[in-house]
């Protein structure tokens, strides 16, 4: 056992009893030898420049509140979102994303539960060329009796990547914590690439942390059926693709939100290689 | 309808490609049902992946012709979209596809290559509500997952509910009696002969079973053996097979 939490433990903690916090960050780059930035796009990170790492969207979801957001996110330039939630006893937070980034294209969440609060998280990272697309999420369980959840999915082709950082704390008094990572990708050429790393610093004794990471190709056997019933390359594709996707929204109940995050990832995979 | 004519093909294994197919022949005319028999490792789910246009299996002689066209000049579903149908001896699944969503997709994309109009989708529940009906089975099992949970016999019959929404032309039943217990089988016969029998249709179907032939009456019956149609022959020929054995009928057609 440890004799004594972490720094980050007792910040945790605080910041989670404050309304509003101010930050102030650091004016470095992050190079590779970052934990958080050991497969990022360094040049592009540099591009960007210290003002949007500095750039972080606060929010805080008071006692019992709900808060959810859903965005699709990736243009031809890098672009960087940086959300720092804190939420409050029972609180629930939801974010769903589609990356589609064609450049360095990186979401972080930073997330403090306070007891019994709810964090879910989908993720969907879609794209060839050779840009990187990455999630980078930090979990702080800083109270007891919070539960969080994190579905990723990555697609790519080309030499295009796609990362899953996902980063779960969980302080010493912070009992029956449950916190879920689950994380596969989809490869659809041989030069591309996924990676995820999942990171536990746990403290609490009665926790439970699941997390699970695969990568995988396209069925073949699959295809080929699908292509006997009449279906090209392409449908079956999509068609497949789109089953893989599924997981990551499905906590999403809004059907209409749920339809565009998915017509954006289906959008970007046209052009995937066959 | 369907004209193979010494037809060579070879798999490509672990250890190097391998000839299965070592100059078969066959033809099945347009209104005939041509049941293929034969030991196993014979051949005939190579027939029917080849005809298929399976990835892995290669051509090295011989043609096919389907409908007057060149089968091989077809991509895999371009040919299903030309009306030839395969019911697989192990039929795939599909997690997180439905079997509603997959079966109208193939359909409308058949149609659409035929220069035909996509059916709407009340339109398109109303034909597979038909077809599951003929083979017995529950409208729900066509709402979940393409044959994600579905047990042998289950997958089979799904099989023939799909060649009944897709209607082909022609169609080759890998051992899709294999699996079912004696009243499926049965309603998977007759569903065989409510589909495909009728005048510019046309059938192969390999099996091991006389069970399967009692319901759906082939007109022709072939024996392949190692690559090769070593005998043809009416109805009558199944029937000396299931009391004779492979081995005793083959030694006597090469006497
Ligand atoms: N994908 C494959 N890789 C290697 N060998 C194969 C493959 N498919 C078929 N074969 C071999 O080809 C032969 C014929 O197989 P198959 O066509 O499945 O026979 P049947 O259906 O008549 O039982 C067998 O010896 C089998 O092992
Ligand atoms: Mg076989």
């Amino acid at each position: 056992m440890y004799p004594q939490e972490p720094q980050w433990a007792r910040e945790a903690i605080r910041a989670g009893n404050e309304k509003d916090i101010k930050m102030t960050e650091a004016q470095t780059l992050p190079t590779r030898r970052d934990e958080a930035w050991r497969y990022a796009d360094i040049d592009a990170v540099q591009r960007l420049g210290t003002a949007a790492l500095d750039a972080w969207q606060d929010i805080a979801v008071a006692n019992g509140e709900t808060w959810q957001d859903t965005m699709v996110i990736g243009t031809d330039a890098p672009e960087l979102r940086r959300i720092r939630l804190t939420l409050g006893e029972g609180a629930t937070a939801a974010i769903f994303v589609t990356n589609t980034g064609r450049d360095f294209t990186r979401v972080e969440v930073e997330v403090t539960l306070g007891k019994g609060a709810h964090f879910e998280f989908g993720g969907v990272t879609i794209g060839g060329g050779d840009a990187v697309r990455e999630f980078v999420t930090t979990t702080i369980h800083a109270e007891p009796d919070a539960t969080s959840n994190q579905t990723v999915r990555a697609v790519h082709w080309g030499t295009g990547t796609g990362n899953f950082l996902g980063e779960i704390k969980v302080a010493r008094h912070a009992q029956k914590t449950d916190a879920a990572q689950d994380f596969k990708g989809l490869l659809l050429e041989a030069g591309a690439s996924a990676n995820a790393v999942p990171q536990l610093e746990i403290f609490a004794d009665d926790v439970k942390c699941a997390h699970g990471a695969t990568v995988g190709q396209l069925d073949e056997a699959a295809r080929y059926y699908m292509a006997a019933r009449g279906l090209s390359p392409e449908q079956s594709q999509r068609l497949l693709v789109q089953a893989f996707l599924g997981d990551a929204f499905v906590e999403l109940d809004d059907e209409a939100a749920r339809e565009k995050l998915l017509e954006a990832a289906l959008t970007a995979l046209e052009g995937a290689s066959l | 309808m369907l004209k193979i004519d010494n037809l060579h093909a070879e798999v490509d294994g672990a250890s190097g490609s391998k000839t299965i197919l070592k100059g078969l022949s066959l033809e099945v005319p347009a209104g005939e049902v041509h049941a293929i028999m034969g030991p196993n490792g014979a051949g005939k789910s190579t027939l029917a992946n080849v005809l298929g246009g399976k990835p892995g299996y290669d051509v090295t002689q011989g043609s096919v012709e389907f409908k007057g066209e060149d089968l091989f000049e077809l991509d895999p579903h371009e040919r299903a979209a030309s009306g030839l149908f395969l019911g697989f001896q192990y039929p795939v699944e599909i997690p997180g596809v439905s079997n509603v969503q997959f079966l109208r997709e193939a359909l409308n994309s058949q149609r659409k290559y035929r220069g035909e109009e996509p059916l709407s989708g009340g339109e398109f529940l109303k034909l597979a509500k038909e077809k599951a009906g003929l083979l017995k089975m529950d409208m729900e099992m066509l709402k979940r997952q393409v044959n994600v949970g579905f047990s042998g016999g289950e997958k089979k019959r799904a099989e023939m509910v799909q060649m009944g929404i897709l209607d082909p032309a022609f169609a080759v039943l890998d051992e899709t009696d294999s699996g079912l217990d004696i009243d499926a089988l049965r309603i998977v016969g007759e569903g065989i002969n409510s589909i495909m029998r009728g005048q510019g249709k046309g059938v192969l179907l390999i099996t091991h079973y006389q069970r399967l032939l009692d319901v759906v009456k082939p007109d022709r019956v072939s024996v392949l053996a190692d690559g090769r149609i070593v005998q043809t022959g009416g109805p009558e020929l199944a029937l000396r097979l299931e009391a004779e054995g492979y081995d005793a009928v083959m030694a006597e057609a090469a006497a």
